[in-house]
């Protein structure tokens, strides 16, 4: 094999292994995922609301959830609407 | 805490896709992944119904239990995650979903099936909440904000509800009691008269 196609062999070599995926590393398992509750980046956080506290993420889904009631949006057409059960 | 879970009212649901267009804007979703569609059924009569479905979050999963890698996990809050560099991409999970929320995009010239995606119930995966790692595999983590799921916040109708089991039970449960049954239901009888009103004389 002459060294011109030495070099063409090896150029496509390197060609192809530029199209490769990106690392992976076999057998390394599933990684253990942080909780919702731990504070995520502050700019995107919900107002009035800091991460970082369980009860208070909690409490701050329920009241976010209320948002889809309109019962409890609409001035003089609320029923008598249960209160959110304590956690 | 309840588990969190999506309730979808088909008396209110009017197909407008509205969740399917949040959910793929929030995760910047690729084409030919639905993490979430608009199922209509009686397309096009009268009293045609239509459902918002996605993963819903099973509480014994399917998908978790055929996984031959075991890449799924299950959150204190009841949302079914999987972490993208443990799965192979084989689709068992496709096959045991009965909702076919397990989408596969399409990767490469030769369309080779890439690793699954799904609702992620706006919870991210096994990355450090909100960083980029995160929002490139899983999109956007909402829970993590304080937030709820973009698609049910984004419905106009309020037909998808999504959050606290408990929550959106009491919410649904107030709701359906509230519009009573039949053609008192926000639908066709409210939209169009009862079939007693507008009778000639």
């Amino acid at each position: 094999m002459s060294s011109r196609s030495t070099i063409a062999v090896a150029l496509l070599a390197l060609a192809v292994m530029g199209c490769g995926e990106k690392a992976q590393t076999a057998g390394a398992g599933k990684k253990a995922d942080a909780k919702a509750w731990e504070s995520s980046q502050a700019a995107y956080l919900a107002s009035g609301w800091k991460g970082g506290d369980q009860a208070a993420w909690e409490a701050q889904m329920r009241s976010r959830a209320q948002g889809q009631n309109e019962y409890s949006r609409t001035v003089g057409a609320a029923p008598a609407v249960a209160p959110p059960k304590a956690p | 805490m309840a588990r969190m879970k999506f309730i979808c009212d088909a008396e209110r649901c009017i197909e407008c896709n509205g969740c399917v267009t949040a959910c793929k804007a929030e995760h910047d979703v690729p084409w030919g992944v639905n993490r979430r569609r608009v199922v209509t059924l009686n397309d096009g009569v009268p009293g045609e119904k239509s459902i918002s479905v996605a993963c819903m979050h099973c509480s014994d999963a399917p998908c978790m239990a055929v996984c031959p890698v075991d890449c799924f996990y299950r959150t204190d809050e009841g949302v079914v995650l999987h972490d993208k560099d443990v799965c192979i991409g084989c689709g068992y999970c496709s096959y045991a979903c009965p909702f076919g929320a397990p989408q596969f995009p399409t990767n490469g010239v030769f369309g080779l099936r890439g690793k699954m995606d799904k609702c992620t119930f706006c919870a991210g995966g096994p990355e450090a909440n909100g960083s980029a790692a995160e929002n490139e595999k899983y999109g956007r983590n909402r829970l993590a904000e304080g937030k709820l799921p973009a698609c049910a916040e984004m419905c106009s109708t309020k037909a998808l509800l999504g959050g606290d089991g408990d929550v959106v039970a009491d919410i649904f449960r107030t709701r359906v009691l509230q519009r009573g049954k039949g053609s008192e239901v926000w639908g066709w009888g409210t939209a169009y008269g009862k079939p007693t009103q507008g009778t000639k004389s």
